[in-house]
C-alpha cells in the first residue's frame, strides 16, 4: 500500500525568477511535489529559489530527489538557491555534497541576493 | 545534573514494533528523540539521531521487510548512563559486508551513480557507533549508539602541560 504524498508545493513566479515553496516532508513519495513542481516551469525560467523553510523532515530518498531536480537545473543551466533549512539539515546536505550545486542561504533575503540581480 | 538514568547501572529498554510502511520511521524518530532527551543528550545531537533511526527504519522497511506491512520492524532503545543504543530489526538477510561509501555528488549529478543509496552513509556519520548485522538464516539488524561523553568535548578537557 503506498502511503499517501506528504509533501505540498506551491510556485511564486516574478520574471525569470521562481520560488519552490514546500511544505511538510520530504520523503521518497514526494516525486510531484519535487520534480513535477519543478517540471511545470516555463522555460523562461533562469533563477529557482527552493524554499524549505515549512519543511519539518527530509529523508536520504526525499534529498534524492532534490539531487534529481538540481540535476534537471543544470541540464538547462538554471541557477538553484536553497533557504529555510534547519541546521541540521544544512550539515545534512553539506555531507552529501550537494552544496556543490546549491547554496544554503538563513532566509529568503539572502538567497535572492545570492543571484547577484 | 546528569539525565534521567543517571545511576542507573542497568540498561533500561524501550521497544518499538513498527508496521513494515514509510512513515512509521517517524514513530521510531520521535520515541528516540524523547529517550536521548531525557538522557541529557543535546539538541544537535538528538537531531542527528533522529536521522540516523529514521533511515536506520526506512532501510529496515523497505529493503528488509521489502514493504510487507503485515511485517514488523522492531525498535529497541537500550539505555545506559553514559549510552543510547538503538537496534532497528528487520526479518532481511542485510545489507552485506560491503564496505560504505561516501556517496559521490559528481557522478550522481552526471548520472554515473544511483541518486539513492545515502542512508548507510549518513548513519555512519551521525551516530557516534553503527554496525549491521545479519544471519544467514534471516534477520538482520542495524545497532546505533550515541555516547553522552562525546557531547562534553573541550569543555571537559583538563588536559596540560605536565
Amino acid at each position: 500500500m503506498t502511503p499517501p504524498a506528504q509533501t505540498k508545493a506551491k510556485v511564486e513566479r516574478s520574471g525569470q525568477l521562481a520560488i519552490l515553496r514546500f511544505e511538510g516532508d520530504v520523503t521518497s513519495t514526494s516525486k510531484d511535489a519535487i520534480l513535477g513542481t519543478y517540471e511545470r516551469l516555463t522555460p523562461e525560467i533562469k533563477e529557482i529559489l527552493l524554499d524549505f523553510s515549512k519543511v519539518q523532515y527530509l529523508n536520504s530518498s526525499g534529498i534524492a530527489l532534490v539531487i534529481q531536480l538540481l540535476m534537471e537545473a543544470g541540464k538547462a543551466q538554471q541557477k538553484v538557491q536553497t533557504f529555510g533549512l534547519t541546521p541540521h539539515f544544512q550539515k545534512v546536505f553539506t555531507m552529501l555534497g550537494l552544496t556543490k550545486y546549491t547554496s544554503l542561504h538563513p532566509n529568503e533575503l539572502a538567497a535572492k541576493a545570492a543571484f547577484g540581480g | 545534573m546528569r539525565g534521567i538514568l543517571a545511576g542507573i547501572e542497568q540498561a533500561a529498554t524501550t521497544e518499538l514494533r513498527l508496521p513494515s510502511r514509510l512513515g512509521f520511521e517517524k514513530v521510531a524518530m520521535s520515541t528516540a528523540a524523547t529517550v536521548a532527551e531525557l538522557m541529557g543528550f543535546s539538541a544537535d545531537r538528538i537531531e542527528d539521531l533522529k536521522t540516523a533511526v529514521a533511515e536506520a527504519c526506512i532501510n529496515a522497511i523497505e529493503h528488509g521487510n521489502r514493504l510487507d506491512a503485515s511485517q514488523t520492524v522492531l525498535v529497541i532503545l537500550s539505555m545506559a548512563e553514559n549510552t543510547l543504543e538503538v537496534k532497528v530489526v528487520d526479518r532481511g538477510f542485510g545489507a552485506g559486508k560491503k564496505p560504505i561509501q561516501a556517496p559521490n555528488i559528481d557522478r550522481k549529478m552526471h548520472g554515473e551513480e544511483d541518486l539513492r543509496g545515502m542512508g548507510m552513509f549518513l548513519i555512519q556519520s551521525l551516530v557516534d557507533e553503527a554496525e549491521w548485522v545479519s544471519d544467514q538464516r534471516g534477520g538482520s539488524y542495524a545497532r546505533l549508539a550515541i555516547h553522552l561523553d562525546r557531547e562534553k568535548g573541550a569543555s571537559d578537557d583538563t588536559s596540560g602541560p605536565n
